[in-house]
């Protein structure tokens, strides 16, 4: 096991040593350095401490697995009975970047009941080989059947690498999976690239998106990642209709559950911030409730909806589903524009990846400028009014 | 029924910067607090315990010995019996390698019919080690879990929320679940259990006590992923920075959005 080893007689100062461990894991007992429990293994210690101080032991390698045996790229496909989740294609798209670089074939999962005319669609997205596992067993949702159904398929087809939407349903498939098979999963990936040799490299933003962390699994097969919706961008639908249908066989004992559906309940189709083009973000900066159909009346101009910042929902001003940010939703519209938003971290990790960001504030020194594409530094109360008056008068001509 | 919550003692803040010369992670303060979310789980439990006679409420958590401080915070709230899984063996644990700890360490701790956590961490933020323990323990689990419509000796019914639907299922014991922030309020800890249960004795789990004595299950060497690099987020875009009146602006936007065709 890989372990640190502390050579008390070259530490030094004691103290000093103390101030590098960036998780307090360091103590002093006795005249002596100490490495507790809270240790990471971050091996900051090594790097930085006193030569030789604190020594880092290696594993004894670990055999490595034949790469060459786990070939391609599977995208997990996500849906709502016969309607495949958007996320889905937005992977299948970079499922298939990933794929050409690697020299790798695609693969598709559908897991499903009568699902066999929705993944014809999938034909038109680049796929060589969709795997199609139909049964009655598999109409509702139940993470023990599904789950080994998914089973199944890794087994038959040992798939490089999987991709699954971080939907509420990928979010608990994929690290049931992942236990499963022994292997890593990487949460929410921003950033997915591949090498030659199909190691997977993964960009995920870590403690609410102040760091990037670039996280590989060079040791095991399949890796796994999820990838949230709107991260990716959809590709093309292509007229042409190609890649081969298989159906994958499952026994009855591979899909059986202890879960019993009672029933499925629709959601209310609702407007949501995830699916507009248009948001217009409410901030700290509106100064009452009844100011907010200001910006509705924009929003509606413009085709879009309103959202706004965590404070809000807080202050009761609105429902929770309009939250933009980490503890919120995670937006990725043509266009947004913020009003009266400061721009903390925790909010621009739900929409910086927006294509076009307009942010109007007072305060010059507001954090959300800096990732502005257009920062109009003003009093939303004079622009706002101004700019509605001018897009209806336009509308008119 | 016999509950135990899976709990985390998460930094007070998230905020952390990288040294852009060294790559060295800067982590200011060492306040820290109960996982938000682990709360509602909690808060979850000891209503079941409540509408349940004779059920208990136990409560796990991993981490450094100063977690127990988390583990106290939930004596006060209510929680039973309490155990901390802590060794330097279990250092540098990824996803897997925490879920797989965890897991041997609820089996050192006894059979349990429900198995509540937290949606999430706030400082992991993976949503990924609840589902990964209920597989490791080999029991079903249900994620995302928006309400807890009841419960018997033999099941419990819940609504799980799912990405168009929302699912009300029954699952037998035992099984795992991870709730929603919001399924409920969190009460408030009570100074009189916090009084009574100060010197409450808490069972530490090291690697010694767990069942699988092969070490390169955990920690760092029982962790598939690696973390290669960490570094500040970069934006590559353009920028153009706004000055005037009201009127320029208002008139300077609407020109742009009728350029980009928004109009």
């Amino acid at each position: 096991m890989a372990k640190l080893v502390v050579h008390q007689d070259k530490v030094g100062d004691i103290k000093k040593m103390l101030s590098i461990c960036p998780f307090g894991a360091m103590e002093e007992q006795d005249g002596k350095l100490v490495i507790t429990a809270a240790c990471k293994m971050c091996r900051m210690c090594v790097r930085k401490g006193p030569k030789g101080a604190v020594e880092y032991v290696e594993d004894a390698k670990k055999p490595s697995i034949d790469k060459t045996k786990w070939q391609g790229i599977a995208v997990y496909i996500d849906h709502t009975e016969d309607k495949i989740h958007p996320v889905s294609y937005e992977l299948l798209g970079k499922a298939r970047e990933l794929a050409q670089k690697a020299h790798q074939p695609v693969y598709a999962l559908f897991i499903g009941y009568n699902i066999e005319k929705a993944a014809e669609e999938l034909k038109h997205y680049g796929v060589d080989k969709i795997f199609v596992c139909d049964n009655p067993a598999l109409e509702h949702f139940r993470i023990d059947a599904y789950a080994g159904a998914f089973t199944e398929f890794i087994k038959k087809v040992q798939p490089a690498a999987i991709l699954v939407g971080a939907t509420t349903i990928g979010r608990q498939l994929a690290p049931r999976i992942a236990a499963r098979f022994r292997t890593g999963l990487t949460a929410d990936c921003t950033i997915l690239d591949i090498k030659e040799n199909t190691d997977l490299i993964q960009i995920r933003p870590a403690f609410g998106g102040n760091i990037m962390a670039e996280i590989m699994t060079p040791n095991n097969r399949p890796q796994m990642a999820t990838v949230r919706y709107k991260v990716m961008d959809a590709p093309a639908r292509s007229n042409e209709a190609e890649g081969e249908l298989i159906k994958l066989d499952i026994s009855p004992e591979a899909i059986k559950s202890r879960i019993t559906v009672e029933q499925v309940t629709k959601k209310p189709k609702e407007k949501t911030i995830e699916a507009a083009d248009v948001l217009v973000v409410a901030g700290r900066g509106i100064k009452k409730r009844e100011d907010l159909s200001l910006l509705r009346e924009l929003a509606e101009l413009l085709g879009g909806e309103i959202a706004c910042t965590r404070p809000l929902v807080e202050a009761g001003w609105l429902d929770a589903r309009h939250q933009v940010g980490l503890s919120g939703r995670t937006v990725r519209p043509k266009l947004i524009i913020t009003c009266g938003v400061s721009g903390a971290i925790q909010f621009v990790a739900g929409m910086n990846n927006s294509e076009n960001i307009v942010a109007i504030n007072s305060d010059a020194q507001a954090p959300i400028f800096k990732m502005a594409n257009y920062a109009l530094h003003g009093d939303i109360y004079e622009i706002v009014p101004q700019l509605i008056q001018k897009i209806k008068t336009g509308a008119k001509i | 029924m016999k509950i135990l919550v899976c709990i985390k003692q998460v930094p007070g803040t998230n905020k952390v910067e990288v040294d852009s010369v060294t790559g060295v992670l800067k982590r200011n303060g060492v306040d820290s607090k109960m996982n938000p979310y682990d709360l509602y789980a909690l808060e979850a439990a000891l209503r079941l315990k409540q509408e349940h006679e004779g059920s208990t409420v136990d409560v796990i958590s991993m981490g450094p010995p100063q977690a127990k401080a988390v583990i106290y915070e939930a004596f006060s709230m209510g929680a039973d019996n309490g155990a901390l899984i802590s060794d330097r063996k279990f250092g540098g644990a990824d996803v897997l390698a925490t879920s797989y700890t965890l897991s041997q360490g609820i089996k050192a701790m006894g059979k349990y019919d429900l198995i509540l956590c937290g949606l999430q961490t706030t400082d992991g933020d993976t949503a990924q080690v609840g589902p990964e323990v209920s597989e490791l323990l080999g029991i079903p689990g249900l994620c995302c879990v928006k309400e807890i419509v009841s419960a018997d000796e033999e099941a419990i019914r819940v609504n799980l929320e799912l990405p168009d639907a929302i699912e009300k299922v029954k699952v037998s014991f035992p099984c795992l679940i991870t709730v929603q922030k919001d399924i409920n309020e969190p009460r408030l800890p009570s100074y009189l259990k916090k009084k009574a249960t100060q010197d409450k004795e808490i069972k530490v789990y090291s690697f010694a006590d767990m069942d699988d004595q092969d070490e390169s299950h955990y920690g760092l060497s029982g962790s598939p992923t690696q973390v290669r690099r960490i570094f500040p987020p970069v934006s590559d875009k353009v920028q153009e920075d706004w000055q005037g009146t009201g009127t320029e602006l208002a008139q300077r936007l609407y020109a742009q959005l009728q350029k980009q065709k928004f109009i």
